[in-house]
C-alpha cells in the first residue's frame, strides 16, 4: 500500500488528481476502522492530516470558518460560542477518538450517525471542497446524497465548512443505550436564528441521512410568533404548543429497526429531545434576557 | 520482546494476608511489560486463522482447500478429514468437533484451519477456502426446541439435562402467592484479551503450548487425544492471561494450533480478533424462569415452586452443572420447606453457552429476588425485613436437603448491606450534566429524572461440587537468595487477572516468615492447580500453597533443632522476619539453615461432596457458600427510558480477606459486570447470528456508567480452609444486576423482567415479556446428574 504524505493543499490535490484511487485519511477513525476489519483495501493512501489549509478556525464579517482537519477536542476547546457543535464534539466516542477525529472525516463518511452533521445542518453549512481545477462551494441540501455518500468528486478533498455565525441559543442531543461512547440511535439538533425569526431542526440516526423537519421549523417559528416570544424571550410559550413541535419533528424521521435501537423507541426520543430542546433555546434567551 | 517472558515467574517484595499488599503482577502490566497471550513471539513461526461456518444449521456438501492453498505463503489447510486421531472434545462431554464433520450446528463452528507465513496471507486464506454448504431448518429459540416436532440439534436430540429437585410438600399451602416470569439474555465475558496461543513443536514429537486459560490439564485432557498424543507428551505453559471469567473454561484454537504446529513441524500462532473471540468461547445461558412463591401471612416463607430452562446453544461445554448450579440456587437464600425445582438446559442451534462468572446463579438470582420484591409488596412488608426473616443461617436446610454446616453470615451481610452510606442526593437540575441519565449525549438539565432503590441478596457456592474430587497442587520451595531467604512457589493455578499470584505469595510470606516470594508461570509440570473458577483459587491454590509452606517449615525447623541440638528448644520454634525464632528468642536468619534449599510438594483437598439423586436431593452436594448483598439506587430518565446507575454498595461473605484491597476490585469489578448485564449487554441472535460481534455494538460500561462502589465484607470464617477465607471473585456479579433491576422497577413502576432493561421498556415503550405458561417437562430418563469431569 502506497502513502502520500504531502505537506501543503496544492501538493494534495496534485496527488488526488494523479491518483484518484487513493483514500483520503485524516484522523483515521473511522477510515482505519475498516482497514482492520479487512472491509477496504485501498492502493493507496492519502494523508491529509499535516495540511495546514485544513487546520484552520477564521472568523470573518459574520461568517465562520472551520477546516476540515480541525478536531472534535479543539472545535471543544475553541468553538464554545457555537454550543451546539461543542455539545456534539463532546458526544463523539471517548477522549482518544475526539483528539484524532475531525469534522473533515465526519463529512467524508457523510453516515446518517455522523454526529457534527445534525448540527452543521441547522447551521445551513457549505462545504467547500477544492481540486486542481478549483475550488466550489457545495450547499447543505446538495451535499449528502445518500446513506454514507457525498456530493464529492472523486479528485476533490474537503478543505472546510462555512457557515453564518448563528444569532440565538442553539443545541445537539443524542441518545445511545449507553451513557457514553456509543452510536447516536437518534440525534437532534436545534438552532434559533432569532434574526430571520426561524428555527431550524435537524435528525440523525433516524433515516438514510441526516433529515431537517421543515413543518416542525415552521410550526415552531409560529408559535413564537404567537405568543410574542421572538421579541420579548420573557414570553412564555405554551406546553402543549412545544410538545407539539416535538411531535411534528419526529414525524420527520424515517427510523427503522436494528441492533441498535427500535424504530418506535427513534421517533419517541426525537420528539422528547425536540420538544426539550426547543424548551432550553427558549430558557437560554430568557436567561440571557435577564 | 514477550518470548523472554515466557516461564519467568514474577516476584513480590512484600505484604502478608490480611494486608493489602502489592500486586505482583501490577507494575509489569501498569507499564505495558506483562507478556499476554496475544504477545507471544517464536523464531519461524506461522499464523493461524479459523474457517468458521456462517450457518446455524447446515450439512458441509464439500470443502475445497486447493485456492486457499495456492495463495502465496499459505502453507497448511486441514479439514475434518485430515484429524490425526479422536474427531471430538468437551469440557464434560466429548460432543464438540475439533473441526466440522458433514454438519455444522452453530454460526461461528469452525470448519477447517490453515497456517500462513502472515496474519495478512492467513486471512485471505481464509476467505479462500471454498465450503459448499446446504441450509438445513435452525432452532434458534429454547422452547421451540423443546417441542416434539423440533429438529433435533443433536445425536441425543434437543435436552442437555433435566434436575428436578423435590422437597418437602410442594403442594404445600400458602396464605400467599406471587407468580412471576422472568428472562435472561445471552451475556459475553468481553475479556479484554482475545483468545491467544503459540503451539511449538518438541524434537520428542510432542507440542509445548503456551496459552491463556484458566486450567491447563482440563486443557490437556482434551487436546492429548485429539492430537494423538500421551498426555506427557503435550506440555502446557500459561500465557499471560487477560481476564476470563468463565470464557477460557473451554478449548478455543488449543487443538488447532497444536494440530497445524505438529502437522508443519512449525511453531503456529493463534489470535483471535475481537469479532472472532464473540464466535470463539462460550457464552453465559440465556435464561426462561417461571416461579411462584408462597408464604405465610407473616411473612414466612412456604413454598418455592419453580421452572427454568436454559439455553446450552450446539454443544454442551458446561451446561449440565451450570443447570444444576441453577437448580439448586433457585429457591434463592432462604429457608423454604417445601420446594419443586425443575431446570432443563435445551440444545439450539444458537453460539454455545457456558461457564460465566456466576455460573447459573445469576439467572435465578434475578428472579427470586424479583420474587421476594413482589412477596413484600403483597404483604405489605419491607423488603429488607423479609429477606431478613427468611434468610438462611449455619443449620439451615437447603432445597436439596443439605444441611449449611459451615459458615452462613447472610442476615449480617444483608443488615451491613442496608447500613450502607446512601449518595448525597443533589437535585438533578444542580449537577454536572455527564451525571444524569443519558450522559455524554447532554439530553437532559434534570427534567423528568426519577431515583429508584433496589436491594437484592443472593449465594453460591465455592469451589466444585456434586462429588467431583476437586484439589490443587503446590510446590514450594525455601533456598537463599542474594539478600535473603526466597520462597519459590509453583502451581498450576492460573492468575487471570484476579490477583491470585499475589495472595499466594502473601500466604508463603505469612507462613515461612520471609519477604521474598517468586511465583513461577503455572504449568504442567506440576499436578493440576483445577480451574481458576467457581471462585474456588483462594481456597484451592491458597490451601495447596498453604500447606506445603507448613511441609517447608516443619523440614526446615528440624533442621534447625538438629543443627543446634534437641535441648536447645525451650519456646515453639517459629519463622519470622527472615528469622528462626525460639519463643521470643532469635536464633538467626533463616538462611542460615539452606545451605541446600528446602522442598515440598502437597495436594489440596477440600471436603468431600455428593451427587443430586433422582429427586434433586443431596447430603452435601456444595461444599461451602458465600453470601453476596447490593443496594443500587438509580435514576431514570422517565420520558427517554435512560438509566444511569448513581451508586452501588455491596457486601460480601468472605470468611477471611487476604488482600482487602484485592477483595474489594472483586466486588467493584463483578459489580460492573451485574451492571452490564442488567443495563447493556446483549449478544444479540438473528436467526441464530450473531449480530453485534463487536465492541461497537456489543455495549460494556464505560466509566460514565459505573457509579462509585460503596463495599464491606463479613469476615466469618469457613471452618477447615486455610485462614477461613473463602472464593470472593462472583458474590457481587449475582446480586448486582438484580439489585439495578429492582432498582429500575422502583424508579419506573414497570415490571421489567427481562434483562438487559432496554430504554423501550424504561420509557413504557415495550410492554413487559409475557409467556404463554411455563415450558412443559421433557419426556427424558430422569435427572441423571452425568458429571465425568476425571
Ligand atoms: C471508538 C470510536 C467511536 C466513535 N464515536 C463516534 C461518535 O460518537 N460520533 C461520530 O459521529 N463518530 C464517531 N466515530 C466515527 C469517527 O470518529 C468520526 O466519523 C470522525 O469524524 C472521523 O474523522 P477522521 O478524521 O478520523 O476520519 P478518517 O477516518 O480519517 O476519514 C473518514 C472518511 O472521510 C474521508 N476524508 C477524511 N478527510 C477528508 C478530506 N479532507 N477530504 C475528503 N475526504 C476526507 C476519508 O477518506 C474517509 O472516507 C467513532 C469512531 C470510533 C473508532
Amino acid at each position: 500500500m502506497e502513502v502520500f504524505r504531502p505537506s501543503s493543499l496544492y501538493e494534495a490535490l496534485e496527488v488526488r488528481a494523479a491518483h484518484p484511487q487513493a483514500i483520503p485519511i485524516a484522523g483515521g477513525t473511522d477510515l482505519m476502522v475498516e482497514l482492520n476489519f479487512g472491509r477496504r483495501r485501498p492502493e493507496a493512501i492519502l494523508d491529509v492530516s499535516r495540511l495546514p489549509e485544513l487546520q484552520v478556525i477564521g472568523r470573518e464579517d459574520g461568517r465562520v470558518t472551520l477546516g476540515a482537519g480541525v478536531t472534535y477536542a479543539r472545535i471543544i476547546r475553541e468553538l464554545a460560542d457555537h454550543p451546539a457543535l461543542a455539545q456534539a464534539a463532546r458526544t463523539v466516542g471517548s477522549p482518544q477518538i475526539r483528539n484524532r477525529g475531525t469534522v473533515g472525516g465526519n463529512l467524508g463518511t457523510a453516515s446518517p450517525a455522523g454526529d457534527s452533521l445534525p448540527v452543521l445542518a441547522v447551521y445551513d453549512a457549505e462545504v467547500v471542497a477544492a481540486s486542481t481545477a478549483g475550488t466550489r462551494r457545495i450547499p447543505w441540501r446538495e451535499f449528502l446524497v445518500g446513506p454514507k455518500r457525498n456530493a464529492l468528486a472523486p479528485d476533490e478533498l474537503i478543505v472546510a465548512v462555512e457557515w453564518r455565525q448563528p444569532d440565538g441559543p442553539g443545541s445537539f442531543s443524542k441518545v445511545g443505550t449507553r451513557n457514553a461512547m456509543v452510536i447516536a440511535i437518534a440525534g437532534v439538533s436545534l438552532q434559533l436564528d432569532t434574526a430571520a425569526r426561524r428555527i431550524r431542526i435537524a435528525l440523525g440516526s433516524v433515516g438514510p441521512t441526516i433529515l431537517r423537519a421543515p413543518e416542525a421549523e415552521a410550526f415552531g417559528a409560529g408559535i413564537l410568533d404567537e405568543s410574542g416570544a421572538w421579541a420579548d424571550p420573557r414570553a412564555e410559550v405554551p406546553a402543549d404548543a412545544l410538545g407539539r413541535f416535538g411531535e411534528l419533528a419526529a414525524a420527520a424521521a424515517r427510523p427503522i429497526d436494528d441492533i441498535r435501537g427500535t424504530a418506535a423507541y427513534r421517533r419517541h426520543a426525537c420528539a422528547v429531545l425536540a420538544r426539550r430542546a426547543l424548551t432550553w433555546a427558549l430558557d437560554d434567551r430568557r436567561l440571557a434576557a435577564g | 520482546m514477550a518470548v523472554e517472558a515466557r516461564g519467568v515467574g514474577l516476584a513480590g517484595r512484600a505484604g502478608r494476608i490480611g494486608t493489602s499488599a502489592a500486586r505482583i503482577d501490577g507494575l509489569p502490566k501498569a507499564l505495558g511489560s506483562f507478556a499476554y497471550g496475544s504477545d507471544l513471539w517464536e523464531e519461524g513461526m506461522l499464523y493461524g486463522a479459523t474457517v468458521r461456518s456462517p450457518h446455524p444449521s447446515a450439512r458441509i456438501r464439500s470443502i475445497d482447500v486447493a485456492p486457499a492453498l495456492a495463495l502465496p505463503g499459505v502453507r497448511r489447510v486441514l479439514t475434518a478429514a485430515d484429524l490425526p486421531a479422536r474427531r471430538r472434545y468437551g469440557l464434560e462431554y466429548e460432543d464438540q468437533p475439533v473441526l466440522a464433520e458433514g454438519i455444522v450446528r452453530y454460526a461461528g463452528e469452525p470448519v477447517a484451519v490453515l497456517a500462513a507465513d502472515d496474519p495478512e496471507q492467513a486471512r485471505a486464506a481464509v476467505a479462500a477456502v471454498r465450503v459448499e454448504y446446504e441450509p438445513l431448518p435452525a432452532v434458534t429459540d429454547m422452547e421451540a426446541a423443546l417441542r416434539p416436532d423440533a429438529p433435533a440439534v443433536t445425536e441425543v436430540g434437543n435436552v442437555m439435562r433435566h434436575v428436578r429437585i423435590v422437597h418437602g410438600d410442594p403442594d404445600a399451602r400458602a396464605d400467599v402467592w406471587v407468580e412471576g416470569y422472568y428472562e435472561v439474555g445471552m451475556q459475553d465475558q468481553a475479556p479484554l484479551g482475545p483468545e491467544a496461543g503459540l503451539a511449538i513443536p518438541a524434537p520428542d514429537g510432542g507440542v509445548d503450548l503456551h496459552v491463556s486459560t484458566q486450567w491447563l490439564h482440563s486443557d490437556r485432557r482434551q487436546i492429548a487425544p485429539c492430537v494423538g498424543l500421551p498426555e506427557e507428551k503435550v506440555r502446557l505453559h500459561c500465557a499471560g492471561v487477560g481476564g476470563a471469567f468463565g470464557a477460557r473454561e473451554d478449548v478455543s484454537m488449543h487443538i488447532h494450533a497444536c494440530l497445524l504446529a505438529l502437522s508443519l513441524g512449525r511453531p503456529v500462532k493463534m489470535v483471535y480478533g475481537r469479532e472472532e473471540s464473540f464466535f470463539g468461547h462460550v457464552h453465559r445461558h440465556p435464561a426462561r424462569i417461571w416461579a411462584r412463591t408462597g408464604a405465610r401471612r407473616d411473612g414466612t416463607l412456604v413454598s418455592a415452586r419453580v421452572r427454568l430452562l436454559l439455553e446450552s446453544g450446539a454443544y454442551t461445554s458446561s451446561s449440565s452443572v451450570v443447570l444444576a448450579n441453577a437448580c439448586t440456587f433457585a429457591a434463592g437464600p432462604y429457608e423454604v420447606p417445601n420446594a419443586l425445582i425443575e431446570g432443563t438446559s435445551v440444545y439450539t442451534n444458537n453460539p454455545p453457552t457456558g461457564a460465566m462468572r456466576g455460573f447459573g446463579s445469576v439467572q435465578v438470582c434475578f428472579a427470586h429476588e424479583a420474587q421476594m420484591d413482589k412477596l413484600a409488596a403483597a404483604l405489605g412488608m419491607d423488603p429488607l425485613e423479609l429477606r431478613l426473616r427468611n434468610a438462611v443461617h449455619t443449620g439451615s436446610v437447603l432445597p436439596t436437603g443439605q444441611t449449611i454446616r459451615g459458615s452462613a453470615p447472610g442476615r449480617e451481610v444483608l443488615e451491613r448491606c442496608a447500613a450502607l452510606p446512601m449518595p448525597p442526593d443533589i437535585p438533578p437540575t444542580d449537577r454536572d450534566r455527564l451525571t444524569l441519565p443519558g450522559g455524554a449525549g447532554n439530553v437532559g438539565r434534570g427534567e423528568h429524572i426519577r431515583r429508584g432503590v433496589g436491594l437484592a441478596f443472593g449465594y453460591k457456592n465455592v469451589a466444585y461440587s456434586y462429588g467431583f474430587d476437586d484439589s490443587c497442587e503446590a510446590a514450594v520451595r525455601l533456598e537463599r537468595g542474594i539478600d535473603g531467604p526466597v520462597a519459590t512457589i509453583h502451581t498450576a493455578a492460573i492468575e487471570v487477572g484476579q490477583g491470585l499470584h499475589t495472595v499466594l505469595a502473601q500466604i508463603a510470606r505469612t507462613e515461612l516468615g520471609v519477604d521474598e516470594v517468586v511465583v513461577e508461570q503455572p504449568d504442567t509440570e506440576i499436578g493440576s492447580g483445577g480451574s481458576t473458577s467457581a471462585s474456588r483459587q483462594t481456597v484451592m491454590a491458597g490451601g495447596a500453597v498453604a500447606t506445603a509452606c507448613a511441609t517447608v517449615r516443619e523440614r526446615l525447623l528440624a533442621r534447625v533443632v538438629e543443627a543446634l541440638g534437641p535441648d536447645a528448644a525451650r519456646g515453639p520454634l517459629r519463622l519470622e522476619d527472615g528469622r528462626v525464632f525460639d519463643g521470643d528468642v532469635p536464633l538467626g536468619g533463616i538462611d542460615h539453615f539452606l545451605d541446600t534449599p528446602v522442598e515440598a510438594r502437597e495436594v489440596f483437598h477440600h471436603r468431600p461432596t455428593t451427587p443430586l439423586d433422582e429427586r434433586g436431593q443431596g447430603e452435601n452436594p456444595h461444599v461451602m457458600f458465600i453470601f453476596g448483598a447490593m443496594r443500587a439506587v438509580v435514576e431514570v430518565d422517565e420520558e427517554l427510558g435512560l438509566a444511569r446507575v448513581v451508586q452501588l454498595a455491596g457486601v460480601q461473605d468472605v470468611g477471611k480477606a487476604l488482600n482487602p484491597r484485592g477483595v474489594e476490585g472483586q466486588i467493584e469489578g463483578g459489580a460492573a459486570q451485574g451492571l452490564g448485564l442488567a443495563l447493556l449487554e446483549e449478544i444479540q441472535l438473528r436467526d441464530g447470528r450473531i449480530a453485534n460481534a463487536s465492541f461497537t455494538d456489543y455495549l460494556l460500561p464505560t466509566i460514565l456508567d459505573m457509579p462509585p462502589v460503596v463495599s464491606a465484607v463479613v469476615e466469618d470464617p469457613e471452618p477447615g480452609v486455610p485462614y477461613g477465607a473463602k472464593g470472593v471473585g462472583e458474590g457481587s456479579t449475582i446480586v448486582a444486576t438484580a439489585a439495578i433491576a429492582a432498582a429500575l422497577r422502583d424508579a419506573t413502576g414497570r415490571e421489567l423482567n427481562r434483562v438487559p432493561v432496554t430504554p423501550d421498556e424504561l420509557a413504557g415503550l415495550a410492554p413487559a415479556r409475557t409467556s404463554g405458561g411455563p415450558a412443559p417437562i421433557p419426556d427424558v430418563p430422569g435427572p441423571r446428574a452425568v458429571l465425568d469431569y476425571r
